[in-house]
């Protein structure tokens, strides 16, 4: 029971993400989903073993803590608070996230699962967390609601892992998050280079190359 | 040895940012390049067909891609110190550093034997390679870098979900970690075939974007066109190898378990697109370094087009790999030094290049021969053979196409570098102080050689390893197309 509705929480802050104008809250509802898919792994029982212990600890500690404390950073130095005037409006984005997450549902219905996989949302909930990040990435015009987009698009893959979870080797798993955590630190240290330099985070601004 | 390779230059790379002094640390750079060749030429001698449990390990395409892209980086770092020495104002220390650990993680991709772990390597490229795009600290430079990260994480990320996918097929056949590549192909006939499929439109999607293939290469122009030569020419023939690797890899393994006419179609398809779509762009292309850059996305796709076709062409596409990487790293030095000389990289006010800069414009002209096809440097040879492969497999609307979309590139090509090379410079111009010298010429001269040599001779050795690692590629998938016809 208990991971249904963890995926089911996942799948609503997808929603949140994208209705919300408000940068700090994206983040705080990617965080909150990154620290739900870091205690998947516990909450389907697999607390037995040692190092999917270890890795759920890992998992939380960068996304719950790691990664906010750079983006806490960033919105300091950037005094942004909205994300104004989207490439897609808030309204358009909520429908086609709902769209995304119905044609999820279909496609992962037509994806064959092991017999005997007890969490047939997971699927579904990581082609939707996904579907949400590319729209994130896209729709937006600042850059840090893009890094946000970004997280988002790398939860929807870590829920896709949870089907493999037992058996992943865990020095995989470790390099995945190292290079989540310094993605997100390089990107960070651009966005700051690019206020300094357009005294703005704005994406708009960066349209001078081209054919 | 093989940690060897890989800590070296990360060790290096350590080295280079505690260094104080500007000229020692840009000359760690050729040190750390001839030392990592030597151990990789001693670890080549003893080359062999790896055991299906090892972690780690060079075998013969691994061994064949690191041995070009640290040939690359030799070149590259040879002609390093005299560049940084033209660009006082800018400090170099993240640029060494960042250049060398791309060496590490470079010799840690072509040695991984795992896909987790081949993708790690891959994405810690990107990362270590942005802060070069960045190197000239203006806002053109950080549009680049920032289109280079967004664009290259998220195709990394579409890789990541592509391995998963194939560690999902393995998982539903009955097939556990640890799923070594080796393992996998022995194995591939138990893969799911849906989730396979899937797992390799994915990562194709996501190494085609760190590859630059079109229409997935808008992050290339921008990122080449706004770093210097120096860093164009290992990104062009050095990330982009590595992202190429990371795809035969998987390629491999799809082939292995009979599902490689897919995969086939897939190449081909993305490889004539990369090639058309570079040729429109490279039409009437005033910025002689994105120019560049479209011819990137050409190679790139004449090398997907290579392997798609197979047989003869795969081998051919492997052996592209080296010519592409070599005669790229003249044309973009040789771009940067008359970048230099002229202050600016576009058409025109860039005119006369032979009369100002004599050998640096010899070079691009060269340079610009080469690699559109002439012999007898080395790239004709393997686009001859690709395309003569093609046209005898029975692939005669690919291979004219090849053909064609060839010739139209030359064209088009030599319109903006016959204008820079050849013509009066202007007398208007401010005239930088920069002039050709030994330092910033013999590198490039010795990879036009190589390139020449490469298209006339082979050592045996390496012609062995070449044949080895086209087997690799594509063994698994020809004994298998026998059995089904």
């Amino acid at each position: 029971m208990m991971p249904d509705l963890l995926i089911a929480l996942t799948m609503l802050s997808n929603f949140s993400l994208v209705a919300t104008s408000r940068v700090s809250k994206a983040i705080q509802f990617a965080v909150f989903q990154g620290v739900l898919l870091g205690l998947m792994p516990l909450a389907m029982g697999l607390g037995r073993h040692f190092h999917i212990v270890l890795l759920a600890i890992a998992a939380v500690t960068v996304k719950g803590w790691l990664i906010p404390f750079l983006f806490r950073r960033a919105l300091k130095q950037v005094h942004i608070q909205r994300e104004v005037d989207p490439y897609i409006g808030y309204t358009v984005s909520l429908m086609l996230c709902a769209l995304g997450t119905g044609l999820s549902l279909v496609l992962a219905h037509n994806l064959p699962l092991k017999p005997g996989t007890e969490y047939t949302l997971l699927v579904p909930a990581s082609l939707a967390t996904l579907f949400t990040g590319f729209l994130l990435l896209v729709s937006r015009r600042k850059a840090l609601t893009q890094v946000v987009g970004y997280l988002v698009l790398e939860n929807g893959i870590y829920l896709f892992g949870l089907l493999l979870v037992e058996d992943m080797p865990a020095l995989v798993e470790a390099g995945i998050l190292l290079d989540l955590f310094v993605g997100i630190f390089v990107m960070g240290i651009v966005i700051n280079h690019i206020r300094v330099a357009f005294d703005s985070t704005d994406t708009r601004h960066l349209a001078e190359l081209k054919d | 040895m093989v940690w060897l390779l890989i800590l070296v230059p990360l060790l290096a790379a350590a080295v280079a940012f505690a260094v104080s002094s500007p000229t020692l640390r840009a000359w760690i750079l050729p040190a750390v390049g001839l030392l990592h060749l030597g151990i990789l030429l001693v670890a080549l001698a003893g080359w062999r067909t790896l055991p299906a449990t090892a972690w780690f390990g060079l075998d013969a395409l691994g061994g064949w891609v690191l041995l070009v892209i640290s040939v690359l980086f030799c070149i590259c770092a040879f002609y390093a110190p005299a560049y940084l020495a033209l660009r006082p104002e800018r400090d170099h220390r993240v640029l060494s550093t960042c250049l060398l650990g791309f060496l590490g993680l470079a010799s840690l991709l072509a040695q991984a034997r795992h896909p987790g772990i081949a993708w790690v390597a891959m994405e810690t490229t990107t990362l270590v390679t942005a802060p070069l795009i960045y190197f000239n600290h203006n806002r053109r430079s950080l549009e680049a870098t920032w289109k280079y990260l967004v664009i290259g994480s998220v195709g990394i990320a579409l890789a990541l979900l592509g391995t998963l996918f194939i560690a999902y097929a393995a998982h539903m056949g009955g097939l556990d970690e640890p799923l070594q590549y080796t393992r996998l192909m022995e194995n591939a006939s138990r893969l799911s075939r849906p989730w396979l499929r899937a797992g390799f439109v994915l990562t194709l999607v996501g190494y085609g974007t760190k590859m630059g293939l079109a229409p997935l290469h808008t992050w290339k122009p921008d990122a080449y066109g706004e770093t210097p030569g120096l860093v164009g020419a290992l990104l062009a023939g050095g990330v982009t190898s590595c992202a190429f690797l990371a795809l035969l890899r998987i390629y491999a393994v799809v082939g292995a378990a009979g599902e490689g006419a897919f995969a086939r179609e897939l190449l081909v398809a993305f490889g004539m697109l990369s090639m058309a779509w570079a040729l429109v762009f490279m039409v009437r292309q005033t910025d002689f370094k994105r120019l560049l850059a479209y011819s990137s996305v050409e190679h790139m796709g004449i090398l997907v087009f290579g392997i798609g076709i197979g047989g003869l062409a795969a081998k051919f596409a492997l052996f592209h790999l080296a010519a592409n990487a070599l005669v790229k790293s003249v044309l973009f030095l040789s771009a940067g030094n008359i970048h230099r000389s002229y202050a600016s990289k576009q058409l025109p006010f860039v005119t006369g290049a032979l009369r100002r800069t004599p050998v640096s414009g010899w070079l691009f002209l060269l340079g610009f021969l080469a690699i559109t096809g002439m012999p007898p440097f080395a790239p004709f040879l393997s686009e001859f053979n690709i395309a003569s492969g093609a046209l005898s497999t029975g692939h005669i609307l690919g291979g004219t196409a090849f053909l064609v979309l060839l010739g139209g590139i030359f064209l088009a090509m030599s319109e903006t570098v016959v204008q820079v090379v050849f013509g009066t410079p202007s007398t208007q111009r401010v005239r930088t102080p920069y002039k050709d010298a030994p330092a910033t010429t013999a590198p490039l001269i010795v990879a036009l050689g190589l390139a020449l040599v490469l298209g006339i001779w082979m050592p045996r050795p390496l012609q062995a390893m070449l044949n080895h690692a086209a087997t690799t590629v594509d063994g698994g998938l020809s004994a298998r197309m026998e059995v089904q016809p």
